[in-house]
């Protein structure tokens, strides 16, 4: 097996999810890994990947690759697996990772198994475990097809350095004409306001069911009454009800605090993924059905608008 | 403008979701309804006609009965419904759903495809990738604003990053994100004039797929085994009676949380 691991980067650095993946495929002891990193003017960066369990880096440094678009990497990968000769290719979920693994997987006709929180090789077999249907089953899938393609969910694997160092190799690429036509406008990013939601032991974080931007005010309240910061979910920041560095799950920050309070959230596999290693969980939502009763330790069937300042005024009359 | 929305129906989030032991393939005999984020993407294809003006189709991969489901989205405005059903299509995973899906959109040759946000059966949020590669349109993903003007496409996407704002000449593929829109509620009077509107049921044969390129034959993943993950211990589910946040306290004093 030869296997290439696709490491994103941004801003001169590679992600902590692509080198997590990095480590464990190293730890399969399943022949060559290779990392691949795409960009513009980014060797430097690359090098690095040889302390992470790669032995061998694939570079493709071009203007094309500079703005974190998926179909010019499509390209590139295409070209690094075509010049490696490798038969499985493994990326660490993203946003960008998703779109250039199933871009990947059409141009190579290449299964891909997404959302894998486990991997490892039996005889010279690949097998993949997916947890599905809400995390309610794990499956343990395969491939058909050669190459064979992966996606691990977010968070799964932390990197391990090793301290070992990379041959780099550089390719080059010719790109399709269609991969090259979107073009990034505009970078945005916002700044943190609060305490921040990294370092707290209490969180309490707020979804659509809170109605309104003005629902918040029941998060804050409850969350000053535990000496807590307040979180969000993807749904409401992307609404613009609250500021995106507050933002916990799939494209924002992974937290594991000690007491985690969802008040409206429905638990959303992207929202899950940033939060399911808190100590406890308590979740009070209005839908009985709602995915996030599978994984709170309490829940509270009920409405938050009546229970959060209940349970502030309980709290704040405790200290 | 021409727009096709790529859809799927999929089982009612109240039903209990099972994968049959035998195929291991998600039992989809209950209740199906319309993919929920896959409505914010019709609302959207009809915000654009709207502005716009043209036609919108509603473009799915699906049982005979996933029909129903695609009504939804013609009550809600959407022209016309194209549902590709044939049994050989069964157990398709990604490369065979999205040859076949290629397929039917290849024959609509549409300015713009836009897929919605995520399944919530497979949980996947790819499709619209491996599409827009065999379509060979420029695509993007997770657009949590889009406008269209003088033939070229606009979206403002999140990543884990911040925020992107990426434009793309048409004929492109959009995914959206859930946040874009609040998708409209049908109106009885769309729920009527939905029964009348063109509805058109086709075979692969029909859009030019041969049978062996979909379904378990025409995939390239395969599913060695299901099993119940370990259970989590000690969860606690109660409704309010109006003493849930004395409960909560309760709780959380016992965990020495408080």
């Amino acid at each position: 097996m030869t296997t290439l691991v696709f490491l994103e980067s941004h801003d001169g650095e590679l992600t902590k999810g692509a080198l997590g993946v990095l480590g464990k495929a190293a730890s399969l002891g399943g022949g060559d890994v290779a990392g691949v990193v795409l960009g513009s003017g980014i060797r430097d960066t690359a090098a690095a990947a040889g302390a992470f369990g790669a032995s061998t880096v694939y570079v493709v440094d071009d203007a094309a690759l500079e703005a974190p678009l998926p179909q010019p990497r499509v390209d590139a990968l295409e070209a690094v697996v075509r010049e490696s000769g490798a038969d499985t290719v493994l990326f660490a979920a993203s946003v960008l990772a998703a779109d250039v693994a199933a871009g990947l997987a059409a141009r190579l006709e290449a299964g891909l198994n997404w959302d894998l929180t486990d991997l490892r090789v039996e005889g010279d077999e690949l097998v993949g475990v997916r947890p599905a249907l809400g995390d309610t089953v794990l499956v343990e899938v395969g491939w058909s097809s050669t190459p064979q393609v992966a996606l691990i969910r977010a968070g799964t694997f932390d990197p391990v350095e090793s301290g070992g160092s990379a041959d780099v190799k550089d390719v080059t690429t010719e790109f399709q004409d269609f991969s090259t036509r979107a073009r990034l406008v505009e970078h945005l990013t916002e700044k943190a306001s609060g305490p921040s939601i990294e370092d707290a032991d209490v969180i309490v974080a707020g979804g659509r069911g809170l109605g309104s931007p003005e629902g918040f005010s029941y998060c804050e309240e409850l969350a000053d009454a535990l000496g807590g910061a307040v979180a969000a979910t993807r749904a409401v920041v992307d609404a613009g009800w609250y500021p995106y560095a507050a933002q916990v799950g799939q494209t924002g920050k992974t937290v594991s605090p000690k007491l985690y309070i969802a008040l409206g959230i429905s638990g959303a596999i992207q929202h899950k993924v940033g939060m399911q290693g808190s100590g406890t969980i308590v979740a009070v939502n209005k839908d009985p059905n709602a995915p996030i009763f599978d994984f709170a330790d309490l829940g509270v069937v009920g409405d938050l608008t009546q229970i959060a300042p209940k349970l502030t005024e309980l709290l704040r009359a405790r200290r | 403008m021409k727009i096709a929305v790529c859809v799927k129906q999929v089982p009612d989030a109240t039903s209990h979701k099972r994968l049959d032991p035998g195929t291991h393939r998600l039992d989809r005999s209950g209740e199906g309804v319309l993919n929920a984020t896959d409505v914010n993407a019709v609302e959207e294809a009809l915000r654009l006609k709207d502005a716009h003006g043209g036609e919108v189709v509603v473009v799915s991969l699906g049982p005979e009965k996933a029909m129903e489901s695609l009504r939804k989205a013609l009550a809600m405005g959407a022209d016309r419904a194209l549902l590709v059903a044939d049994d050989a299509a069964a157990g398709s995973d990604l490369l065979a759903t999205s040859r076949a899906l290629t397929a039917a959109l290849e024959k609509e040759e549409a300015d713009l495809v836009l897929f919605g946000q995520q399944s919530s059966d497979a949980d996947g949020a790819v499709l619209w990738a491996a599409v827009s590669d065999r379509l060979r349109r420029p695509m993007v993903s997770q657009v949590a604003e889009l406008t269209v003007e003088g033939g070229e496409l606009t979206g403002k996407r999140q990543t884990e990053f911040g925020y992107d704002v990426i434009a793309a000449p048409l004929p492109a593929v959009v995914a959206v994100s859930d946040a874009i829109n609040e998708p409209r509620y049908p109106s009885l009077k769309g729920i009527m004039g939905a029964k009348s509107k063109p509805q058109e049921t086709v075979s692969l044969a029909e859009i030019g797929v041969e049978a062996g390129l979909v379904g378990e034959a025409g995939s390239g993943t395969t599913v060695r085994s299901s099993t119940p993950p370990p259970p989590k211990s000690g969860q606690v589910k109660i409704e309010d009676d109006g003493s849930a946040a004395d409960k909560i306290v309760e709780y959380l004093a016992e965990k020495r949380l408080v």
